[in-house]
């Protein structure tokens, strides 16, 4: 009977999510004490975790650890995208702190389960093999599918919870059938053995099929069309601040796996899934930003625009090499500024819903923003600002993310799928725009007061809005700061 | 050895309580199954949804018997880490255990 | 399983194994495919459960099969992984189920229709 000897730990390569982890058991704990009055303390301690984590992905930039057979990796790529996830999460923390207690749901889980989707999230990041992919998607789902369902009592609430709760599962079985076949195929989950076998035999049915099932399940995750059905109604359901959560940080999280995952172990196969994303993109950004011009309920225009949003980003998958790839690293980083800062303005705003019925959600409907730009500037101004960075506007976070991305489609002989996003930037114009009209020019209806957000509040849309000013005035050193992290990807 | 060190202990669980616990029987804890609820019924009765929220609660302890049951097969070639790690897996069970406890989880009434 | 060395992680050849490979597979993809139908086919919430986990439990005969006659332990570790969430997951939805009958007393999909998709 030979003693196995214990493996070694890198305790390195999991720093962050560490932090995060024991982070989230001590809000727990904490939260078990006896009972405050409030649980802002709770918040703050999330938050403290969260800035912990940020600092040390500070400090390890330009540090390159493996561990775990491989499994997990920290490299640059990682790093970039624990910046992004933690900043999506602090933004999230602190705009929550207020929303909850005017909505009477303060809890310590709700911390708690933040902090433990941000570790799944950037679990997702690190991901150099299969399991790990899985394991990251569904810490950071699990999570999320009871944060959506967080205001019990409002059925809208629990039924978004239940949506995305079964569609995620479905699309997690689907994921999982895949990654059990490329198992089978290539004899390893690791990235790089994959990459191997792939070379060897590109066109192995087993693999093939793997592939395809992985690609759907992915599809859910990052909600491109055609698996992007259920979106909608999880971002209108679910707590605006946990809808803010799902916009920023799942996806940036799910792409972060789907880029190292299809440029790493599935390079031998790149014009085939080429291809394939050139179609996925096209037709996300065609029906988010057809669909999302109906819609009057901003949460769900705004769901409709992130699927725009991602048939974006994969162009920059379709262009792929090191500018494709790093413009979507930029995009990201910018759309998670901005996304953050226009949930963050409707969760202010939720404040002094029009809608007195229990049920109701507060201001979601584009008509009760009429009027904004006379009862708070501030917050119209703030909208205004998060909207024109979100259609593109020079010069604007968003605007040198579209730069970058549609740029990177032409160089790599894209036309044609960068001239139907420049199209499809100008059709979103129109229903961003249409806010800003109503907040501007439009009387409102009946008596509504004015809004003051709480300084946590105010902190996060400073935060955001700070974020994209500096994205957008200098934009060149954030890009080769994305270029330098999709160094480690592309070699 | 280890046979009668588990038959020893398990002796000493059933035989304990009949010497120390009180006797107190009543027709409900006559029943075949102890679990408050008939054994004989209808099939699509009802019951209370309390039921459930315990069930869950077992699954999801239950589960852990996946990762201890490797580890308990090979747990003395694993040595002194293999038995930390199990440590702090308990640990962490059992600060999820005390949540539920303190948030009133397995509260009857 | 805690192996560092290449040689601990592969299993016994199984020439002598009755069925090969391909009728595992087969079993999964059909197990597989009756939970998908289970999953459309279904309008009570639980029974959509019920369906998902059959997909899931096809995944698992997978890894375990490939495992077997791959000669790699990474399948039986990754689908003892699998088990764990797949509980972890029905705990959430079931839970999430009580949540919805408390407030609406019916855990029909169908009747879910205050969101328009």
């Amino acid at each position: 009977m030979t003693p196995i000897p214990a493996p070694p730990i890198a305790w390195n390569a999991l720093l962050p999510i560490l932090v995060l982890a024991g982070t989230a058991m001590l809000v727990l704990l904490a939260d078990l004490l006896p009972p405050r009055e409030s649980k802002q303390h709770l918040g703050a301690l999330a938050l403290a975790g969260i800035i912990a984590a940020l600092v040390i992905a500070l400090v390890r930039w330009g540090t390159d650890v493996c561990g775990f057979r491989d499994m997990v990796r920290l490299d640059g790529y990682a790093l970039f995208f624990d910046i992004v996830i933690a900043y999506a999460a602090a933004l999230v923390v602190l705009l929550s702190m207020d929303y909850l207690r005017r909505r009477g749901a303060e809890s310590g889980e709700y911390y708690a389960l933040v902090l433990f989707a941000a570790c799944g999230m950037m679990l997702l990041a690190s991901a150099g093999d299969l399991i790990i992919v899985f394991l990251g998607i569904e810490l950071m789902s699990l999570s999320l599918y009871v944060l959506a369902g967080l205001f019990k009592s409002r059925r809208q609430s629990s039924e978004a919870s239940m949506k995305y709760f079964l569609l995620g599962v479905f699309a997690s079985a689907f994921l999982l059938y895949g990654i059990a076949l490329l198992f089978g195929a290539a004899g390893s989950t690791n990235f790089e053995r994959v990459a191997a076998a792939a070379a060897r035999n590109p066109h192995d049915t087993l693999l093939l099929i793997g592939v395809a099932l992985l690609l759907v399940g992915f599809g859910f995750k990052i909600s491109s069309v055609p698996f992007h059905m259920w979106a909608p109604d999880v971002y209108e359901g679910a707590p605006t601040s946990v809808t803010a959560l799902i916009a920023t940080g799942s996806k940036a999280a799910a792409f972060a796996a789907l880029i190292r995952f299809l440029t790493t172990a599935l390079r031998p196969l790149q014009p085939d899934w080429t291809a394939l994303l050139w179609i996925l993109a096209a037709l996300s950004m065609t029906v988010g930003n057809v669909v999302a011009i109906a819609q009057t309920n901003l949460k769900r225009m705004l769901a409709y625009s992130s699927i725009a949003h991602v048939g974006y980003m994969l162009v920059g998958l379709v262009a792929g090499g090191p500018q494709g790839t790093s413009a979507i690293l930029f995009y990201l980083f910018a759309y998670v500024f901005t996304t953050a800062g226009t949930f963050g303005v409707l969760t202010l705003c939720e404040r002094t819903g029009g809608t007195p019925e229990p049920d109701g959600d507060g201001a979601v409907d584009v008509r009760e923003y009429a009027g904004l730009g006379r009862r708070s500037p501030a917050l119209a101004f703030a909208l205004t600002f998060f909207l024109l960075s979100l259609v593109g506007i020079p010069p604007l976070a968003g605007f040198f993310g579209k730069f970058y991305l549609f740029g990177a489609a032409v160089r790599a002989g894209y036309v044609w799928l960068a001239v139907i996003a420049v199209l499809n930037s100008a059709v979103a114009a129109y229903y961003y725009l249409r806010v800003v009209v109503y907040m501007y020019m439009r009387e409102p209806e009946g008596a509504a007061a004015t809004l003051a957000p709480s300084f946590a509040g105010g902190l996060a849309l400073a935060i955001a809005f700070i974020g994209i000013v500096l994205l957008g005035v200098m934009p060149a050193p954030f890009v080769e700061l994305a270029q330098v992290a999709v160094a480690p990807l592309l070699r | 050895m280890s046979f009668l060190f588990a038959g020893v202990v398990a002796a000493a669980l059933l035989g304990i309580p009949h010497l120390l616990a009180p006797r107190r029987l009543t027709p409900v804890k006559m029943e075949p199954f102890e679990c408050g609820k008939d054994p004989i019924e209808i099939a699509e009765g009802r019951f209370p949804m309390k039921f459930s929220t315990v069930g869950i609660l077992f699954i999801l302890f239950d589960i852990e018997m996946i990762f201890i049951w490797p580890w308990a097969v090979m747990y003395l070639q694993l040595g002194w880490f293999g038995f930390l790690e199990m440590l702090v897996f308990l640990a962490v069970l059992m600060l999820g255990f005390l949540y539920i406890v303190r948030k009133g989880g397995l509260e009857w009434e | 399983m805690g192996g560092v060395g290449e040689e601990r992680r592969s299993l016994p050849p199984t020439s002598n194994d009755p069925v090969g490979l391909n009728a595992y597979l087969i079993l999964a993809a059909l197990v597989f495919s009756v939970g998908l139908a289970g999953v459309l086919t279904r309008r009570n919430a639980i029974g959509i459960l019920l369906g998902i986990e059959l997909m899931l439990n096809a995944v698992n005969i997978n890894l375990a099969a490939f495992s077997r006659f791959g000669g790699d332990l990474t399948g039986v570790v990754f689908a003892l992984f699998t088990i764990a969430i797949t509980v972890a997951e029905m705990g959430v939805g079931l839970a999430l189920v009580i949540a919805i009958f408390r407030a609406r007393r019916t855990v029909e999909a169908d009747r879910l229709d205050l969101l328009k998709g």
